[in-house]
């Protein structure tokens, strides 16, 4: 393995495509995040900064802190130290123009409800405590059913859905949201090939209507397809940028170390080299 | 049967209905938030709460008695979180350690403390006295409009009946916040819920719910209405809605038949002497739970177990 | 009274106070340690269905004895009656958990409330029947050791006895069940069995100690010394013991000092007595306490903080987060002005090349052992030898120096 003389740019912190972005336009500014579930750092230092209108990839091995960064991101999990800005905002002022999908595992499916009160969950920002669910409501929940291909599942309980179809009612009631930044956890994770289809579809459809949407991602297979910017991190940040740019054999090497084995990066579709 | 039924039935019999509401309630969000035992912790650390605010205040009255009740459960919930993260222990034992402890210690106050003059026994509480708290001045159903026997009725049906509308207004406002933070905790506190304030008020509220309660029907009630109701409405319906409405069906079954049961059922069987209605209320919510388990609709698993 | 406790102490204050202590620490310690396996099987609370479905039992068992003509009050009759319901208190919960949606949370809830009311509805029908005597069936539910009979204290003692005999006997294949499942199964363990036998044991304690410590606060035994052991030690074999030695001290302890005095009930004081224990252990202990952690969560973070600030000393960027900042002007490393101090330079160069060590050694050792150390604050000696950072340090060329 040929070994570089200069692998010096550790954090990429002065890539030339990161200084393009300003803080008060990016619709996600990390700065120096660090995260810890007890000794150890989850992810330590990071600073990144989506470039606005992008769809960014969180890419790394098991156990890199992908998950993590977005909750830290938001909130969810606290922060060891770092900063957070959502369009140059602080982001807990902010939240109201995110819309967060989390991992399809992380609920109980089993909860006694039906797909389109999912859905309405998220115009809570909206309806808040008292107010009523009026037809426009639930017509905006359908539409946003029918974005995803599920609207003749609204009436039905969500734990006989299909994995694939979980998801989708989550991406939906993201939809529902109708933020500026989406973030969603693993959104292709176990789920059929027209499910993948289908919310690949939406976020395209999101970027078009000049939204940013950033995934934590696991199928590097599918990177240079779906995304144009990716965030490369294994607790410290490897490089971020373009994907033309970023998602090089190198890269994915200095990411995954041994887990990723040559051979496999060969038979990626990699944009350069 | 309508003078006697109205002075020595009515009043333990809509206390007891109101208090198994009170306590269904809660019970639902605890059940599905896999907390159903916070409610047995509640119903046992009631007693310290209530030992302390007597020590304190030297009377036995609804204010202090309710105050303490809920310090005690939240001074619960904060030393079973402390175990729970300081210690890496899982929630089951942190609970165990926990309830068991302030028990230990509510009983120990009251061995050591002269509280002969007033109400407050072990006993009093697992049990509670809802037989006793009957409608003495009351001559049939025209005295519901006897201004005079109305100021008699018992306090007890006052209260409770105030702790059940707070908890069905509370349970009403915070719809939204509550069933968003039990379903999807991460979603929740992304679109702006304070999850961790959601949470303790629902303990605060299963709180009130069981020293209302407690006061009237004893702790074991409490326990039994917080858990059989709402799980046997579980397996009825698949929506939370629904769920609600079945578990206060439950509820009042359960009150109504229990407490019929309790007072006539010996009589039909030829023996002499009630039993505990209390007792007996639980007992009718046990078999209402296992008919559920047996026959009901949507008794089977669908979705994977969370964690699976 | 602190002689009258010394007596109770040393088992000087009469025959059956001295054979109540014993019964109460061989009890604890089977409690202790057999509680250890529930606990490591995280089911802890199942202990407090079975003790509550206890109370039917003895209210069944007493009446069944007085049809039969006898007194009712035999401890053993009772003892055996209190453990048929409960064993099926038991079979409920696990029937629950299995056939239907409800988590075992909510059957063990269901079940504990449910059998101690049907036990109260027992217990109100007994009070009403004219033969038998039936005082003291109430001391079931918080224990009375007050006007025990000599009999009933060789019972606790004798069953307390077995039971330590069999948490001895079957402590090799119930640490395994209780440690990973799978490999016991594969090891020859019938795991269906020992989950029996382990739930034999947690019934057999819980009614061997409801004459002593009551069916509500039972449980405590059985939960609170395995958890105190879990804070002094991380393995499974040693929280056995150190709970059995928790357990036995608490009931000990508890029996003596309920002993010498009056309106110091057994049940409770016991319990409170392993709480102490517990709470000392909570604060104190070395690796996993309270005060322990507080201190090295301190430190960590302080750690995170001095590293993120001198890497940015490195890379000539500005610090924002004033913990950062403090950190660093604390240890004299910058001066008020946020510029660095000769020290500083001399750090953030180090910080530096530690990373640049770093980077070149995760593309020449791409394993396991050198991944799973990137995370910020591993010093690279400390997973390298000197001989293979000198061989990346040639790689790297001279240090460079950081200029303010």
């Amino acid at each position: 393995m040929a070994i570089a003389a200069e692998p010096i740019d550790i954090a990429a912190r002065r890539d030339p495509s990161a200084s393009v972005v300003n803080l008060r336009d990016s619709p996600l500014a990390v700065h120096e995040l660090t995260v810890s579930y007890g000794e150890k750092p989850a992810v330590f230092s990071v600073d990144t900064m989506v470039p606005p209108q992008s769809m960014t990839a969180i890419i790394g091995p098991n156990g890199a802190g992908k998950s993590t960064l977005l909750k830290a991101a938001l909130g969810i999990v606290p922060r060891l130290s770092g900063r957070v800005t959502v369009f140059g905002q602080p982001v807990e002022k902010a939240m109201h123009r995110i819309a967060y999908v989390p991992q399809r595992a992380s609920v109980d499916w089993d909860f006694p409800t039906r797909v389109i009160d999912v859905v309405l969950m998220g115009l809570y920002r909206e309806l808040g405590l008292v107010r009523l669910v009026r037809r426009n409501h639930r017509e905006r929940a359908l539409s946003c059913l029918e974005r995803v291909g599920m609207a003749d599942f609204a009436d039905r309980q969500i734990g006989q859905l299909s994995g694939g179809q979980q998801q989708r009612v989550f991406l939906a009631r993201a939809l529902a949201q109708n933020a500026d930044l989406y973030l969603l956890d693993e959104p292709f994770a176990g789920v059929d090939a027209a499910t993948e289809k289908a919310i690949i579809d939406v976020l395209k459809s999101l970027k078009a209507e000049q939204r940013t949407v950033v995934c934590v991602h696991h199928d590097l297979a599918t990177v240079a397809d779906y995304f144009d910017h990716v965030l490369l991190i294994n607790v410290r940040k490897i490089a971020e940028g373009p994907v033309a740019t970023v998602f090089t054999g190198e890269n994915l090497q200095k990411t995954y170390g041994g887990r990723l084995a040559t051979t496999h990066i060969d038979q990626l579709k990699l944009p350069v080299g | 049967m309508g003078a006697e039924f109205v002075q020595l039935s009515l009043t333990p019999l809509l206390i007891g209905v109101l208090a198994a509401i009170a306590c269904a309630l809660p019970g639902n969000f605890l059940i599905l938030r896999r907390q159903a035992l916070i409610g047995d912790a509640i119903s046992h650390v009631v007693l310290p709460g209530i030992v302390v605010a007597f020590l304190i205040t030297g009377v036995v009255s609804t204010w202090p008695m309710l105050l303490g009740a809920a310090g005690a459960a939240i001074v619960a919930v904060i030393i079973i979180e402390a175990i729970k993260r300081i210690g890496r222990i899982e929630p089951g034992a942190a609970m165990g350690v926990t309830f068991t402890s302030l028990f230990a210690g509510g009983v120990l106050l009251l061995e050591q403390s002269d509280t002969s003059a007033v109400h407050l026994d072990v006993e009093h509480a697992l049990y509670g006295n809802l037989e006793s708290l009957i409608w003495l001045s009351a001559e049939g159903w025209s005295s519901l409009t006897d201004a005079a026997a109305l100021a008699d009725l018992p306090p007890e049906l006052f209260r409770m009946a105030a702790a059940a509308g707070l908890i069905a207004l509370l349970t009403l406002i915070f719809w939204r916040p509550l069933k968003l933070s039990t379903f999807d905790e991460g979603f929740a506190s992304a679109v702006g819920i304070p999850t961790a304030a959601v949470s303790l008020g629902l303990v605060v509220v299963a709180a009130v719910a069981a020293v209302a309660a407690f006061d009237a029907v004893g702790s074991i009630i409490v326990i039994a209405m917080f858990i059989c109701p709402p799980a046997a409405a579980r397996l009825m319906t698949n929506r939370l809605e629904a769920q609600i409405a079945w578990s206060v069906a439950f509820a009042t079954l359960s009150a109504v038949l229990g407490y019929v049961l309790a007072g006539y059922g010996p009589l039909w069987l030829g023996a002499d002497n009630a039993v505990s209605a209390a007792g007996m209320i639980a007992t009718v919510s046990g078999i209402i739970l296992a008919f559920a388990c047996l026959f009901a609709p949507h008794r089977a698993r669908i979705g994977a177990p969370r964690g699976a | 009274m602190s002689s009258i406790f010394l007596n109770a102490l040393v088992l000087q204050s009469g025959y059956n106070a001295a054979l109540v202590a014993l019964g109460a620490a061989l009890l604890g310690i089977a409690a202790g340690s057999g509680g250890t396996f529930l606990f490591l099987r995280k089911r802890a609370l199942v202990s407090d269905a079975v003790a509550h479905a206890t109370l039917p039992g003895v209210g069944l068992a007493f009446m069944i004895m007085v049809a039969f003509g006898g007194d009712g009050r035999n401890l053993i009759g009772l003892l055996l009656g209190s453990a048929v319901t409960a064993g099926l208190g038991l079979l409920a919960v696990e029937w629950i958990t299995r056939r239907t949606r409800l988590a075992e949370d909510a059957a063990i809830g269901a079940v504990l409330s449910v059998f101690f009311g049907v036990g109260i509805v027992f217990l109100t029908i007994i009070q009403s029947m004219s033969s038998g005597n039936q005082a003291g069936l109430e001391g079931f539910l918080l224990g009375s050791t007050a006007g025990m009979l000599f009999r009933d204290a060789v019972v606790i003692a004798v069953g307390g006895a077995l039971a330590v005999a069999v948490v001895i006997l079957l402590r090799r294949p119930m640490t395994l069940v209780a440690f990973d499942t799978e490999f016991a199964a594969t090891a020859g363990i019938n795991v269906r069995r020992m989950d029996l036998a382990m739930m034999g044991l947690v019934m057999a304690v819980t009614v061997i100690g409801l004459k002593l410590v009551g069916l509500i606060l039972i449980v405590a035994m059985l939960i609170i010394p395995p958890v105190t052991a879990r804070f002094w030690t991380e393995r499974t074999d040693r929280v056995i013991w150190i709970g059995g030695a928790v357990g036995g001290v608490s009931g000990y302890l508890g029996a003596a000092i309920s002993a010498s005095a009056p309106n110091l009930p057994t049940g409770p004081i016991i319990v409170l007595v392993s709480f102490g224990l517990f709470v000392l252990s909570l604060l104190f202990a070395p690796r996993r306490g309270m005060l322990a952690a507080l201190f090295r969560r301190r430190r960590f973070q302080l750690r995170v903080h001095r590293r993120q600030g001198l890497l940015a000393l490195a890379h000539n960027e500005p610090i924002f987060d004033r913990l950062t900042l403090s950190v660093l002007s604390r240890e004299g490393l910058i001066r008020q002005d946020q510029v660095p101090t000769e020290k500083g330079r001399a750090q953030a160069a180090k910080a530096l090349r530690d990373e640049k060590r770093w980077a070149v050694a995760r593309q020449l050792y791409a394993d396991e052992a050198v991944e799973g150390r990137y995370d910020g604050l591993t010093p690279i000696e400390t997973v390298l030898t000197w001989d293979e950072i000198a061989e990346i340090d040639r790689v790297i060329g001279p240090p460079t120096a950081i200029l303010s």
